[in-house]
């Protein structure tokens, strides 16, 4: 009998047998996977550390198997200051939606960026309002359409379309912004690796970072799911260009 | 017993120092309770400033009290904004270089000294509230001189060289006090 | 006295914090407390804590919940409207039964109100911090030197119920100085130690199967057995009453007064007593949980009027008095607000006005 080599596991960062709550289509699954694999290639799943968002990232309370809490809406960064400078050794990842992260906790965000706080944001973009039903978030394109913003959101009474990556890229203390996509298996590998990058600088010591997502909400955008791979490639992705918006290690 | 003392006059005047100073002392010296109360107005520099030392032998109520044993007013205007908070029988201290005011009470002890000069004259112009410090502890009484040159000696632990002319600015009030007694 | 230090309220409670073992602060500013984050962005440093400026209220006390989610003793201190932003921070704490300090020391409300001291947020403090219905043991320093004796003690309680704790003071005692003592400094071994009894619910991660959570709610029909747990909590609060009765053996005259008003009324007690009036007080030491069975338990027989005094307008703990005494005796209300103090006269004058009413 030829010898059986296992090539693929699941990742021990997600609870045995758990099935995540999160709708068909949605990516919030398959960054779950990612995250957890990226903290057991660096051995580090006994440190790592989850601050939550609220809204659909809560969901990830039943499926994650480390230690975790969930702050406040739009919180998760000042809690995950409290969290790292208490214990500097915990790996610690905030999980955030562009509501709780652009909108709500904007202030949070940019502040905690600005100390260059040694932490990992994962911050879930897909232009939307999930868990509360579809409503305007800062990251909805113009002319989408949301539960509060029925005809579509328009620039003179909305404003435009908030970009996280290049806001972030103006301040002079994050290390590491990165945007990326999980609709392809390349780009879920880059995705992945991206995490794991992120990770690294974190335990190096190097202050702030974050990986930008950039998904799909079949649910909440009204479409398939295959259509809804299209938009985001068609859509999301222009106003939403992918790639490194800074990496001081790259620099050096 | 018990005494309820009010100083006020201008930022800069130093009369947060003198308060503190009298207060820090007593505290460090004695048994005696005693409570420091500062009161600023809004603006951080050069607006009226104001506080107050309680000093008793028992437990103390409020730390700031509108009837007072003892006022001491260092300009002009804190002159007849507090005058009437002096109990009958208190006594009021006045730095006569600046406040040239008529006192329109009979009722209560008016010591005068003029601080401002006196300072100016002994080159060391930031020394008028140690000077009336001196002039209020030689004529009350309410704590013994040790304890403030000893807290005048603690307070410039680091800068030693202020000491001495500081413990002759407090030395020349307390003559001006100790006069006024008789 | 060789061990006395004059100390300012706002720095003794920074300093008795530091003894106690709180290693991690997070605060905004806000009159009239700046001293308290002030002293421990300088003492932090020496002792190997962290102080951290938030860039708000709500960032601050939600950095608290996180630090304090690690099992490390942490603070924070704000004032009034800088209380209200708490409000968020302090529920999810509630909630997550994470043990934490703060203190409000209280200005004049509400809105923005007076930079000046008052005591406008009883109610806020001891019925409603947050949303969800939560309680806490809120403490009511009338010293300096109480200031020092409950901060210190503030972090043992919060760690025994996994609870906030606050500790409400004013602007009067805040910058106020007097003599205090000082308790001993907890070494760094009585703190690890510590530590590592909260190390199994600690957010700060642990091998796999071993998660610890931190959660400030429940999806589906969890949450109902939080609010019974600390219900449970709660109930086990009687004995943590703390109540000082002053010359209440034969007293005719009741104040009732907490925090700085109490320390104003003790000194006109003594005045009236000199004049022969029988006057005493209770000075609720925690205001919650209240001392209800002491207002209770008075022989009305005797106690003929209760004067309630509080920088606050309109009164506010008055409440508590009412539902204690059930209109047992005349309660009258002696009350400044907005900065400007009571003082000796005033109660003195309020103290004689219900004297001619009820005796």
């Amino acid at each position: 009998m030829a010898e059986e080599k296992k090539v693929y596991s699941r990742t021990k960062g997600i609870i045995d047998g758990a099935v995540s709550g999160f709708c068909p289509g949605c990516m919030h699954s398959t960054i779950h996977k990612l995250i957890g694999e990226a903290a057991e290639d660096l051995g580090k799943l006994d440190k790592l550390v989850r601050v939550e968002g609220v809204g659909c990232c809560g969901l990830g309370q039943f499926y994650v198997t480390c230690d975790e809490t969930i702050a406040a809406h739009g919180r998760a960064c000042a809690v995950a200051t409290g969290i790292k400078r208490s214990s500097p050794d915990s790996l610690i990842y905030t999980y955030q939606g562009d509501g709780d992260l652009a909108a709500i906790g904007l202030a949070e965000t940019m502040s905690a960026a600005n100390r260059g706080e040694n932490f990992t944001v994962i911050f879930v973009n897909n232009g939307i309002y999930g868990m509360t039903g579809g409503q305007m978030a800062p990251t909805t394109l113009l002319g989408m359409k949301a539960t509060t913003a029925p005809q579509g959101r328009k620039a003179e009474e909305h404003g435009y379309p908030m970009h996280m990556c290049e806001i972030l890229n103006q301040l002079t203390a994050p290390y590491y912004l990165e945007r990326v996509s999980c609709d392809t298996p390349q780009n879920v590998i880059k995705t992945r690796n991206a995490i794991k990058k992120a990770f690294q600088y974190q335990l190096e010591g190097k202050g702030f970072s974050m990986v930008e997502i950039v998904t799909s909400c079949p649910t909440n955008w009204g479409l398939s799911t295959l259509d809804s791979l299209d938009f985001l490639r068609d859509k999301m992705f222009t106003e939403y260009p992918l790639g490194v918006y800074r990496d001081k290690g790259a620099e050096k | 017993m018990e005494r309820n003392i009010m100083m006020a006059g201008f930022g800069g005047q130093g009369v947060m120092t003198m308060g503190k100073l009298l207060a820090e002392a007593t505290s460090e010296a004695t048994d005696l309770a005693v409570t420091f109360f500062p009161s600023y107005g809004a603006a951080m520099r050069g607006g009226t400033a104001n506080c107050f030392v309680v000093i008793s032998d028992d437990e103390i109520g409020a730390p700031v009290s509108y009837s007072l044993e003892d006022l001491i007013v260092m300009n002009g205007p804190s002159l007849h904004a507090f005058i009437d908070n002096v109990k009958p029988g208190g006594n009021l201290f006045i730095n006569s270089t600046i406040v040239t005011d008529p006192i329109e009470r009979d009722d209560v002890t008016v010591v005068e000294a003029p601080v401002t000069q006196m300072a100016i004259d002994m080159g060391n112009e930031r020394a008028l509230n140690i000077i009336m410090l001196g002039v209020y502890v030689g004529f009350t009484e309410a704590v013994p001189e040790e304890v403030i040159i000893k807290g005048i000696e603690h307070k410039f632990e680091k800068k030693p060289k202020l000491i001495a002319p500081n413990v002759d600015a407090f030395k020349k009030g307390l003559e001006i006090g100790k006069a006024a007694r008789k | 006295m060789a061990d006395r230090v004059f100390m300012k309220g706002t720095e003794a409670i920074a300093e008795a914090a530091t003894r106690a073992g709180c290693r991690f602060f997070a605060g905004y500013p806000i009159t009239p407390q700046n001293e308290i984050p002030e002293y421990f962005a300088r003492r932090m440093p020496e002792v190997g804590g962290t102080f951290v400026q938030g860039e708000s209220e709500v960032a601050s006390v939600n950095m608290l919940y996180g630090a304090a989610s690690t099992g490390i003793r942490a603070m924070s201190s704000s004032s009034s409207c800088g209380i209200s932003l708490y409000s968020e921070g302090v529920s999810y704490c509630a909630s997550a039964r994470i043990p934490m300090v703060y203190v409000n020391v209280q200005r004049g409300g509400p809105g923005i109100g007076a930079i000046q001291p008052a005591q406008q947020d009883y109610l806020q403090a001891t019925k409603a911090s947050g949303n969800g219905g939560f309680r806490m043991i809120v403490l009511a320093p009338s010293t300096v030197q109480e200031c020092v004796d409950m901060t210190y003690e503030a972090f043992d309680l919060a760690f025994r119920d996994e609870n906030p704790v606050l500790v409400l003071t004013d602007g009067v005692m805040g910058t106020m100085m007097e003599p205090v003592v000082l308790p001993p400094m907890k070494s760094d071994e009585e703190l690890k130690e510590l530590r590592d009894a909260y190390k199994h619910r600690a957010i700060i991660g642990h091998p796999l199967g071993q998660q610890a959570y931190c959660r400030p709610g429940s999806v589906g029909t969890g949450q109902e057995e939080v609010n019974k747990e600390a219900v449970k909590l709660y109930a086990t609060w009687d004995k943590d009453v703390r109540v000082e009765e002053f010359m209440m053996e034969d007293a005719e005259i009741v104040f009732a007064a907490y925090g700085i008003s109490a320390r104003i009324s003790r000194a006109v007690i003594k005045e009236l007593r000199a004049q022969g009036i029988k006057a005493g007080m209770i000075r609720p030491i925690t205001i919650s949980p209240f001392p209800y069975e002491t207002f209770k338990n008075l022989d009305f027989n005797r106690v003929k009027g209760i004067l309630d005094v509080e920088m606050s307008i309109p009164a506010q703990m008055r409440w508590d008095l009412d539902y204690a005494i059930q209109g047992a005796c005349p309660i009258k209300e002696c009350l400044r607000s907005g900065g400007q103090l009571l003082t000796n006269d005033q109660v003195m004058k309020a103290a004689q006005e219900l004297i001619k009413e009820v005796l």
